[in-house]
């Protein structure tokens, strides 16, 4: 089978070269970086750290270059979903196309362009270290499901989430996935912009009661969004919050999002608390303080166009 | 009145002594030797809205400052309680105006002297551009009202006195109304500048940052109503006002946590908060904004 990785980034890149070790797999990859596209046609996308694998992974800048795949697997940053999709949508019409992005949206936008969509929620991270090569951070597990309004078949999701698994990235295709995801959103929307607003590690948030004390504020809000639309979340995201804290796991970790606002790129931010505020308004559900947190966020942005 | 020391000699406490200087003996407490020198040496410069140059006499030492009529405290908060030690047992004969932002600054200075005490805020605004130079930006009023053992009548004299040396001054029988006016729209917009790094400018009354800065004074509002204080003027009108000026505006708290300086969020949203607190009003949004200001000042170090 064919898979094209749209957004080869550092989580794209996870699973481009995972699914490339296996033989019945053709592993494609679409990015808009030429030094990043050269180097992977050149000497394969290694991927060092949690695991080192090279990955034999034909890559390109142009998508019309691609031929038609089975599956799709969508990581950019949620804010260039649209034009990627836009772009590729062509080698998909046969295929189904899931997001690992972060963030609410990603499915509905992915829907304006293919038939068949998986919603999907990935935990593994890493970095691009150099064009090519990626330090894998952090292991983890990767959940796909139907996109209920133009879903892929259940056998298709299987046939993918077996495909990562057998690849070194373990997947678990489910019913309903909206649970992990909420459970991711509300993990990043309650903890990244407050990292981004203060300067402070992801620990360091945390170890200060005034802050947590906001932090689960602005958790119990995604949760009635969540409960509101039927969704069981697969574990509270405090656990995950308190988890992520201890100085072994990423009491260190600068949040993406703090990251953006260093290096002043857009950030996420609309699809993560600006989604909890949207679902939140569809559902008939208050979200005044995710609301507040995008705001102060956006109003960060904005200020760099002074 | 015939003498009177500033304290404090900051933005606004420069713009005090420079203007008085031109009516009345101005002396001026510093916290640096060097700045003290300063002043006496070259005297104090106003630019701007004025261009004029005041001798004043200053000192690190109250005792070299003679025996004023009026004390104005213009420090900022964090450095309040240390400014008001440093008058304790001295100027006798005078009365003492705190013109600081937020509330409880007169309650500070109160512990450290039994004098008469005077209540002001401020609205005029400049920028300190040297130890002896300010420039005058704003020539909106400081509004003044009785604290404690003063009268309405006191309030008046300062606030004429302060007329005649050329800035504006208005006299109140309360200060409150005026006082959490200024507070609401101080809690609201400096911990909004501070958190986004945005002027405050036409973006405070637009758009999603209009949404969440009236959401903030509303919440503002309902403890001042819980409290018993009726607002003078409208905080979300002194926003729209404020930024209909055609120019931006650096709060000073931006500039604190641009310069990785303390804030004065203690004293401004830290209030707002503790009255909240004691009226029993929820202000889920200024707690959110008083952490997270405290935690930007927190990652400096």
């Amino acid at each position: 089978m064919k898979v094209c990785i749209v957004g080869c980034g550092a989580v794209g890149s996870l699973f481009a070269a995972n699914l490339a070790q296996l033989d019945d797999v053709e592993v494609w990859a679409f990015d808009t970086s030429q030094p990043h596209v050269d180097a992977i046609n050149a000497h394969g996308l290694r991927l060092s750290g949690a695991g080192d694998v090279v990955g034999n992974v034909r890559a390109t800048t142009d998508a019309s270059a691609l031929p038609a795949c089975d599956f799709g697997i969508v990581a950019t940053k949620a804010m260039h979903t649209r034009s990627a999709i836009a772009a590729t949508a062509h080698a998909f019409k046969e295929g189904s196309v899931a997001t690992v992005q972060n963030g609410l949206g990603n499915e509905e936008a992915l829907a304006e362009y293919v038939g068949n969509v998986i919603r999907g929620t990935t935990f593994p991270a890493g970095r691009i270290v150099e064009p090519g090569h990626v330090q894998w951070d952090v292991k983890g597990d990767t959940t796909l499901g139907p996109f209920e309004p133009r879903p892929a078949t259940a056998a298709d999701i299987e046939r993918l989430a077996d495909a990562c698994t057998r690849g070194g990235m373990p997947t678990k295709a489910v019913a309903d996935a909206r649970g992990p995801q909420w459970r991711k959103v509300i993990f990043n929307a309650s903890t990244n912009p407050i990292g981004a607003l203060t300067g402070l590690t992801h620990g360091r948030v945390v170890e200060r009661p005034d802050l947590r004390t906001l932090v689960t504020g602005l958790v119990d809000e995604g949760k009635a969004v969540a409960a509101a639309q039927g969704i069981v979340l697969d574990a509270d995201p405090e656990e995950l919050i308190d988890h992520a804290a201890k100085p072994e796991v990423a009491y260190d970790h600068k949040a993406s999002m703090l990251q953006d606002v260093e290096a002043r790129r857009s950030t996420e931010v609309d699809y993560l608390n600006g989604g909890i505020v949207r679902f939140g308004r569809e559902h008939g559900v208050p979200t005044p303080l995710n609301q507040a947190i995008w705001a102060l966020v956006k109003g960060v942005e904005d200020s760099w166009t002074i | 009145m015939t003498q009177v020391v500033v304290a404090g000699a900051g933005t606004i406490g420069g713009l005090f002594a420079a203007h008085l200087a031109r009516v009345v003996d101005v002396g001026v407490l510093t916290r640096r030797v060097d700045h003290a020198r300063t002043l006496s040496e070259r005297g104090l410069r106003v630019s701007g809205r004025g261009d004029f140059t005041s001798r004043v006499t200053a000192s690190t030492d109250p005792g070299e400052l003679g025996d004023p009529d009026l004390v104005i405290v213009a420090s900022k908060g964090g450095d309040l309680e240390a400014l008001a030690t440093r008058l304790e047992g001295r100027f006798p004969n005078a009365t003492v105006m705190t013109v600081l932002n937020g509330l409880g600054a007169e309650e500070v200075v109160a512990a450290h002297g039994d004098w008469p005490i005077l209540s002001a805020v401020t609205f005029m605004s400049g920028t300190r551009h040297d130890d002896a130079h300010v420039e005058y930006v704003l020539d909106t009023a400081t509004w003044i009202g009785p604290f404690r053992g003063t009268t309405g009548a006191d309030a008046s004299a300062a606030a004429e006195l302060i007329r005649l040396s050329g800035l504006e001054a208005e006299a109140f029988a309360d200060l409150l109304p005026a006082q959490w006016s200024k507070l609401i729209f101080n809690a609201t917009v400096n911990a909004v500048a501070a958190l986004t790094g945005l002027p405050h400018d036409r973006r405070f009354a637009e758009g999603m940052l209009g949404d969440l800065v009236r959401a903030l004074v509303d919440e503002g509002k309902a403890v001042a109503a819980a409290v018993g204080v009726d607002l003078r003027e409208d905080p979300w009108e002194m926003n729209v006002h404020a930024t209909q000026r055609g120019h931006a505006h650096y709060p000073s708290m931006l500039e604190d946590v641009v310069a990785h300086r303390p804030t004065e969020i203690e004293l401004i949203t830290g209030s707002l908060v503790r009255a909240a607190d004691r009226a029993g009003v929820a202000v889920p949004l200024h707690t959110a904004l008083y952490a997270l200001v405290k935690a930007k000042e927190a990652s400096y170090s």
